[in-house]
């Protein structure tokens, strides 16, 4: 990443928001299409070492996202984003609730308000999330958490197995 | 009622308080002096707070002392900072990708 390029991500606790400030070094045409093309955003989606896999999308109002998040053993944990509103290369705004393999959501979600602007070749992308319980928004995390520490985890496992002997 | 440690830090006044008796412990006189809220309020506060595990009350003779969990205060930054990690390396990812793709333009 580049040092100059902003990043700014801070969390209010009493409006249960999350804000996610990016700049990119690289037109709107070319960002935009990168989060609303399937093919493209699952070739960045991740975080490693997860892996987003989209199953259907559509992009346009009404139209939903659903994508899994892959762990390195294969476990999948399923996602829904229904996109609320579109306005082309300036704003889109999704609804996303954790949900099972055949696409039933879990309720409460989050709001997604996504911006986009460019200035002088650079793009920033402007998110607020919004949980809609205090309880989502405490679980926000989840699914991603399982990924990151279950290395560690198979690590404790192992460790246990070969003390065991 | 199940309590959770946001819900608990979601209120400016307790916000506060945890930031006061991270300096030492304090008994609800003490915290009260700092506020201007009844005894009666502090109390209702601390035991939300107890509730949640951020404070501990520890009895000395006749008063309570409350004392911060510093763990249980940790875990809550830790989790911010998970969510923050994978924002964070998302992004970065959108970044290389838009570099290829911009390379693979040219």
């Amino acid at each position: 990443m580049n040092s100059d390029l902003l990043f700014d991500f801070s969390v209010n606790r009493e409006n249960k928001t999350v804000r996610i400030l990016r700049e990119f070094n690289a037109g709107i045409d070319l960002v935009w299409d990168a989060w609303t093309t399937p093919e493209l955003l699952d070739r960045w989606w991740g975080p490693k070492p997860m892996v987003a896999k989209t199953k259907i999308m559509n992009f346009e109002v009404g139209g939903r996202r659903f994508f899994a998040m892959i762990s390195p053993d294969g476990q999948e944990r399923w996602f829904l984003q229904k996109f609320t509103s579109i306005s082309p290369k300036t704003n889109f705004k999704t609804y996303n609730t954790f949900a099972d393999k055949d696409e039933n959501p879990e309720l409460p979600g989050s709001d997604w308000d996504l911006n986009f602007s460019e200035q002088n070749g650079t793009t920033k992308v402007d998110i607020t999330i919004t949980n809609e319980s205090r309880e989502r928004f405490e679980r926000i995390a989840d699914g991603f958490r399982e990924g990151f520490t279950l290395g560690l985890q198979q690590l404790d496992e192992l460790l246990l197995t070969l003390s065991q002997k | 009622m199940r309590r959770d440690v946001f819900q608990a830090i979601a209120d400016p006044t307790r916000r506060a308080i945890i930031a006061l008796i991270a300096l030492h412990a304090m008994t609800p006189n003490a915290i009260a002096d700092h506020f201007n809220m009844t005894r009666q309020a502090i109390s209702k506060h601390m035991k939300i707070l107890t509730e949640c595990e951020l404070v501990k009350p520890d009895h000395k003779g006749r008063e309570i002392y409350y004392q911060l969990e510093i763990d249980k205060i940790k875990e809550v930054d830790k989790w911010v900072e998970q969510y923050r990690k994978i924002w964070e390396t998302r992004l970065n990812q959108l970044d290389d990708l838009l570099a290829t793709i911009k390379k693979a333009e040219k």
